[in-house]
């Protein structure tokens, strides 16, 4: 919950060791990172619209987290976070993004033309292509931390934006509150609707405040474009179609979001990104390119092949069920997506996709023929 | 907090803060992320600290009033009275009434309420807390499990005896950051006989409960009087005191739980006057409030109620708990006169402090 600055003020009132938190039983990067030390040297500061340590890290308090999967345990509150906090959020950050160093410089290429190939990956396979991404909004403070006056400022920012797109991207805003029964329905069915959030990782950090108020989806008319507005970030901005076109769906991607971008611009609100860390989302996992690109393939051999896991560490990619994050495979469809978001690009990204999924497609096929793939196996990219 | 809140109130109180920096967005973001029930009237905002009460004064005032049937903190005064050799006829015809319990709360001056309070200031209410009940003694002497440091077997002891509490799930209080840390300087503290219990930081400082099977309110008041009064007199010689005062009566983090934060009650068997088409009205004008056996928001089983005390604010605890005594003997005899064929009275509407 974010408090005042006036509150960690009054904070400081009493020792470092008397308001530490008890990180014991927590595995989280947060709590692996956050030393007395470190919290003593932090704790007096605030970023200029006064988020503290403590609102940064609550969310890593409030969740011990689980001995198999790494949480990151803190979220940003806006931009400046990321500056005043970097003590703590720099070695989070290395961790979590395979040791990269507070002084890196991260690659942006939203360049399309740049990817090779994409648009034949076999059908018969492929049944889905789709790249998500998040953006924030320059000069706002971020969900954890936003007031209402923010949030709906926002919402009147993005909802100008998106509606003045025309072509392919000519579309619609359905704002949460007013949705009608039919509307909500209708994008119920196309498995567009988000929900509030539940899970305590995002709402013992404070973004959750005030639903439904300056939440909202818009889409295209063709439904391959999609927006939501105000969830876990500003803006999380989605491209996706049936079938293996993974070029086409990055075109639209690509091209949309320098649209809405240059429209953002104009008001004198960017996106949010810096050399060192790209764009800025709330949560550090999504730093960089923010992007995950993915497809929903068929690997039924390949999946229960004894090197499957090593195959898809070695093509940096990872293995979901399609009910996304958190969910079992069916029927030996898997949601095969990039690893990685920050220190490579978007283009690099969406390639390792493009070409790893290409790969073990032809390796199933191999598999169905009864034929050996070691020789497939590929390097450590 | 929605009838009342205006744009011009909001305006007046935004600017504000209490002198431990709670604001007044804090207080309502309960009342704002928990639209509510058409049928049930939530209150919608907390206090962050005893200073709240003053500071949002504008916005508090009406809510309690409307909370509290009309008790108006700018002109009332709310009476406290924990001498329990006044309550009568408290000793209940036990084939009907199964338990008997009364809970209330306290908060410790000087420290912020469970919203608002940093972690240093919850161990602070734990530390005081625990040193003071480690000095009761006789029949009040126990012994406390901090949630932080339970062993397995304790924590199953405390299941089977229905002592335990879990975190907060309802947004109600997570939105209002009462978990926050949990469960950091959270815990239970329990007389050797179980009849005297103290639950530390969850949804107040303390929640003090006095309990036994049977129908012996006296002996369960008795016990409730006296063991506050000792927790009192043990936290006085160390400089401490309890939040308290003349307009509000014992502070608390809800503004529902204002006056007395009592809740005086039993489990009682009423198979055949809770089928009355009049149970509900002979309920309300004996100002009580019937539940389910699990508590607020269950339903009942095979008969058997809870029923309380409606009021905390405006009539004293010796009265609250008189009120309480008085309605369920008259339950009772409903009962008994059904079991016999007899007619029962709707009683007259008795007086709260209006």
């Amino acid at each position: 919950m974010p408090f005042g600055n006036t509150h960690n003020n009054f904070k400081l009132n009493y020792k470092v060791e008397e308001e530490f938190p008890d990180l014991s039983k927590h595995n989280n990067h947060m709590a692996k990172v956050l030393t007395k030390e470190l919290y003593g040297k932090l704790r007096d500061k605030q970023t200029p619209s006064g988020y503290t340590l403590d609102d940064v890290i609550q969310t890593g308090v409030d969740n011990p987290g689980h001995p198999f999967i790494m949480t990151v345990g803190c979220v940003a509150g806006d931009e400046e976070s990321y500056t005043v906090f970097k003590d703590l959020l720099d070695p989070i950050i290395s961790d979590r993004h395979g040791g990269y160093k507070p002084d890196d410089k991260h690659k942006t290429d939203m360049n399309f033309e740049n990817l090779k190939g994409g648009d034949d990956l076999d059908p018969n396979y492929v049944l889905s292509s789709r790249v998500r991404t998040g953006r924030s909004i320059k000069g706002f403070t971020l969900p954890p931390h936003n007031s209402r006056g923010e949030r709906r400022l926002i919402e009147k920012l993005s909802v100008e934006a998106l509606t003045s797109l025309d072509g392919e991207f000519k579309g619609k805003y359905y704002p949460l509150k007013s949705m009608t029964d039919a509307e909500q329905e209708q994008l119920i069915n196309d498995h567009f609707l988000f929900d509030k959030p539940v899970s305590p990782l995002l709402t013992c950090a404070g973004m959750a405040r005030d639903w439904p108020d300056g939440r909202g989806i818009w889409h295209n008319d063709d439904k391959t474009f999609l927006v939501w507005v105000n969830e876990e970030d500003h803006l999380r901005v989605i491209s996706m179609q049936k079938g293996g076109n993974m070029r086409e769906v990055f075109r639209r991607f690509c091209t949309g979001l320098a649209k809405i971008e240059e429209i953002f611009k104009k008001h004198n609100h960017g996106f949010m990104w810096s050399e060192h860390l790209g764009y800025i989302l709330t949560c550090p996992s999504n730093l960089g390119t923010g992007l995950r690109g993915g497809v929903h393939v068929k690997l039924p051999k390949l999946s229960t092949h004894p090197k499957f896991d090593e195959i898809l560490n070695r093509l940096r990619l990872q293995k979901r069920g399609t009910g996304g994050v958190d969910t079992a495979s069916v029927g030996g469809v898997f949601d095969i997506s990039n690893a990685d978001r920050l220190g490579s690009s978007e283009v690099d990204q969406v390639q390792m996709v493009v070409d790893g999924v290409k790969l073990m497609v032809e390796m199933e096929k191999k598999l169905e023929k009864g034929e050996a793939i070691d020789s497939m196996i590929p390097a450590q990219k | 907090m929605a009838s009342h809140l205006t744009p011009a109130i909001y305006s007046a109180l935004c600017d504000r803060s209490t002198p431990n920096g709670y604001r007044l967005d804090q207080a309502i973001q309960t009342g704002v992320d928990n639209p509510g029930h058409p049928f049930i009237k939530t209150v919608g905002m907390v206090a962050g600290d005893e200073e709240s009460y003053e500071v949002f004064a504008e916005l508090l005032d009406p809510v309690i009033k409307e909370r509290h049937n009309g008790y108006d903190p700018k002109t009332m005064t709310h009476p406290t009275d924990l001498d329990s050799s006044k309550l009568t006829s408290g000793m209940f015809d036990e084939k009907y009434v199964l338990s008997s319990r009364v809970r209330t709360g306290r908060s410790i001056r000087g420290l912020s309420l469970p919203p608002a309070c940093t972690r240093a200031e919850r161990r602070e209410v734990e530390h005081v807390v625990v040193e003071a009940l480690s000095g009761l003694s006789g029949d009040l002497t126990g012994k406390y499990f901090s949630l932080t440091q339970m062993t397995d077997q304790e924590q199953q002891q405390l299941i089977d005896d229905h002592f335990l509490f879990d975190k907060p799930v309802s947004p109600l209080l997570t939105c209002a950051g009462m978990a926050r840390d949990w469960p950091d300087a959270r815990g239970i503290w329990h007389n050797n006989e179980k009849t005297f219990l103290i639950w530390v930081n969850e949804e107040d400082h303390t929640r003090v409960i006095s309990m036994e099977k049977g129908g012996n309110m006296k002996r369960v008041f008795d016990r409730f009087c006296r063991g506050l009064k000792e927790v009192e007199r043990l936290i006085q010689e160390r400089g401490w005191e309890f939040m308290w005062n003349e307009r509000l009566g014992y502070i608390l983090t809800c503004p529902s739980n204002l006056g007395t934060g009592l809740r005086a009650g039993v489990h009682v068997k009423l198979p055949l006057l809770s089928k009355d088409p009049r149970f509900s009205k002979i309920l309300d004008n004996l100002r009580l409030q019937k539940r389910g056996t699990g508590g607020v928001d269950t339903a009942a089983v095979g008969g058997t109620f809870d029923i309380s005390n409606l009021d905390r604010l405006g009539q004293s605890e010796v009265q609250l708990v008189q009120t309480v005594v008085d309605g369920v003997n008259y339950l009772v005899e409903c009962e008994k006169r059904l079991e016999k064929g007899q007619d029962i009275k709707v009683p007259a509407p008795i007086k709260t402090f209006k």
